[in-house]
């Protein structure tokens, strides 16, 4: 008792270094995914070999877009989809830093699909991950390029007619160097993804599957953040190397996940010298 | 501060304008260039490029105007002046990411070689189509710089002033220029670096804890830090306090955007350069900026031959628009005459500026020619003629 007296605790947060604690609580809502892939990033900037000070993070707009605000590096919090073009200026201006785009599938497959393309394409050193939740949340539902066949959403209440865009086959064919997908139950192997996307050069794409309780699940009667981990538990697959044109996501269908592209191709910055 | 010499092609030289606004870019420092490719603005680029490995500059062609300036700011944020090109259509595009710099109060440089509009228009024309939407085309309240260079001379001198400029306020500034002055070759002098002033970042000096990106000065500019040397700062395009944290509400937006405009409008006398020409005795005064100044200043000598006593006032700064100057000579002149190649932009801010004190006539400009002076000596004429005021705008034919 003595010593308990006397010496003063002090709680620390484990990831204080590389989280703005002054930010928390966060803005994301009971059950959200994001925060479990901020928690792996968060380790894997621990882990990797890579100095903080030159790392810069941009996110976008909409609830992952908000993930930039949080990580304790150089950070922006840009215009709806052009994440990956501010990033792109960064990286060309200064080659020396290590540029992360951070953001949801609308900001970055939707409104920002042709600078994912490009960066992809010109294979800009930049890490892209891709929190994929099936549905723009932030606004209160919509439906997004990536929301299943059939889904229900705000403005598809007949179930979506779009086929949704399958993000690691759009990243491969427009040149990705690195392509890996995961939920946000599989922390350990994300983390792993993480940490190895931030060691390679040129364009890498981490697509992490996330719940949305509030929004994507209500709305199509799945029920909340548990459930939708307990889904991921039982209906996924590991195929490390498979051909990405199989990794389409159907409405509570089977999720491939895996690393499935992992090549060398000169970075943009490389061939400009 | 002066000029790295590397930059300065110091000399006489026979330039376009836009060759000549590449040239002041290098001049005033700048290392980083994103373009799309657009008639008539892409000589700067070509040029630029040309002069690039030699300054240890960098280049990038983007997808479409909307990356081009969100990779500007991206760069501007390394430390490295950044600049971009376009003309309307691509300026169209660049509206969203204006709005993003001055909100994130970024120093870049947009050069618009103006085009005849709307939709596709005439991309080989030059127009004055794109001076509003320069000021107000990004959504919400702000203050923007634009200047507006009438000759290869100017373009290269006033590419300067707008990397100053942008640097001193941080704010996107805006050089209006047109196809006309973009393609006109002239006698372009370069100085030597050490004869070129240049605005240096203001950088932020303190402690590396106690950083704010967000924290004004007297002036009400923020201090700046480059990504990389280690601060880890957050900026953000929504409403925020000095940390670059977003808070939500109406407090904040007072305490956060009310200084994006007054840190330009406190200081409009340090901003704005005319250029005048027999005001002193001047019955009518034609108004003039960029490319239709050379008409003007033209119209100006055939008058006086005839007997008019007409002066000129040539906007060297559109944005902030110089109305206390123009409401002053209001009071001492009979009318304005304004020339626009456009239907009538600048010349509303001149009538708003002259309070009902003098006559306001409109000259519809350029479609015979930039350089012909017909229709503003006609205008200048039934301005000298008029001996009341009228109220609004007079259109001349």
């Amino acid at each position: 008792m003595e010593t308990l007296k006397t010496k003063k605790m002090k709680e620390v947060h484990p990831m204080e270094d590389v989280l703005r604690m002054n930010r928390i609580p966060h803005i994301w809502c009971p059950g959200c995914g994001i925060g479990l892939a901020v928690t792996a990033f968060a380790a894997a900037l621990e882990k990797a070999k890579i100095d903080l000070n030159k790392v810069a993070i941009v996110s976008g707009i909409g609830c992952t877009g908000r993930v930039a605000g949080y990580i304790k590096l150089d950070s922006f919090h840009t215009t709806h989809g052009r994440a990956i073009a501010f990033a792109t200026g960064i990286k060309v201006a200064n080659p020396d830093l290590k540029v992360v785009v951070f953001s949801g599938d609308g900001d970055l497959i939707s409104i920002g699909g042709n600078h994912f393309i490009h960066a992809a394409r010109r294979n800009i050193d930049m890490l892209v991950v891709c929190v994929n939740n099936f549905i723009y949340a932030m606004t209160g539902g919509q439906v997004a390029p990536t929301t299943p066949l059939a889904a229900y959403a705000t403005t598809c209440p007949f179930g979506s007619v779009e086929p949704p865009i399958n993000i690691p086959y759009l990243a491969d064919s427009s040149g990705a160097v690195y392509v890996a997908r995961w939920t946000t139950l599989h922390i350990r192997r994300l983390t792993n993804s993480f940490i190895e996307a931030l060691d390679k050069k040129g364009f890498s794409v981490v697509e992490v599957i996330s719940p949305c309780p509030q929004y994507y699940s209500r709305i199509n009667r799945l029920g909340d953040g548990l459930d939708m981990m307990k889904f991921y538990h039982d209906n996924t697959e590991i195929r490390h190397g498979e051909d990405t044109k199989n990794l389409d996501i159907g409405f509570q269908g089977k999720i491939i996940m895996g690393k499935f592209i992992d090549r060398e191709r000169p970075s943009y910055t490389e061939r400009f010298d | 501060m002066k000029t790295d010499p590397k930059g300065v092609l110091v000399g006489s030289h026979y330039l376009s304008g836009n060759h000549a606004c590449a040239e002041g870019a290098l001049s005033a420092g700048c290392r980083f260039l994103s373009v799309y490719p657009i008639m008539p603005a892409l000589e700067v680029s070509e040029r630029f490029l040309a002069r690039a490995k030699e300054v240890g500059a960098t280049f990038i062609q983007m997808e479409d105007e909307i990356s081009t300036l969100a990779a500007v700011l991206g760069a501007s944020w390394t430390g490295k002046k950044s600049m971009t090109v376009t003309s309307g259509p691509g300026l169209s595009l660049m509206m969203e990411n204006l709005g993003l710099g001055v909100m994130l109060e970024t120093p870049c440089v947009i050069v618009d070689i103006q085009s005849v509009g709307p939709g596709l228009g005439l991309p080989n024309r030059p127009s004055q189509g794109d001076m509003m939407q320069a000021r107000w085309g990004s959504h919400g309240d702000y203050e923007i710089i634009a200047l507006a260079p009438s000759s290869p001379q100017e373009m290269f001198d006033f590419t300067i002033k707008a990397f100053n400029l942008s640097e001193h306020y941080r704010v996107p500034v805006a050089v209006m220029s047109d196809e006309y002055v973009a393609h006109l070759k002239e006698k372009v002098v370069i100085p030597p670096a050490n004869k070129i002033e240049i605005e240096p970042r203001r950088y932020y000096e303190g402690p590396k804890d106690s950083y704010l990106p967000f924290k004004r000065d007297e002036d009400l500019v923020p201090r700046m830090v480059d990504i990389g040397e280690g601060y880890k700062f957050h900026v953000t395009g929504l409403t925020h306090d000095d940390r670059g944290y977003p808070i939500m509400n109406e407090e904040c937006q007072e305490y956060n955007v009310h200084p994006l405009v007054w840190k330009i409008r406190n200081y409009v006398d340090n901003i704005i350069e005319v250029q005048e020409v027999h005001v002193e005795d001047a019955e009518v005064i034609i108004i003039s900026y960029g490319a239709t100044s050379r008409a003007a200043l033209k119209a100006m000598e055939q008058a006086r031959n005839s007997g008019i006593k007409v002066g000129s006032l040539k906007l060297d700064t559109v944005w902030p628009f110089p109305e206390k100057r123009v409401a002053e000579l209001a009071k001492k002149v009979k009318a304005f005459a304004v020339p626009e190649m456009n239907f009538g932009q600048i010349v509303l801010e001149v009538e708003r500026c002259s309070y009902g004190n003098a006559n306001v006539f409109f000259v519809h400009h350029g479609e015979k020619g930039v350089e012909n002076t017909d229709n503003i000596l006609s205008a200048v004429k039934q301005a000298a003629q008029q001996n009341s005021v009228k109220d609004g705008i007079i259109e001349c034919e």
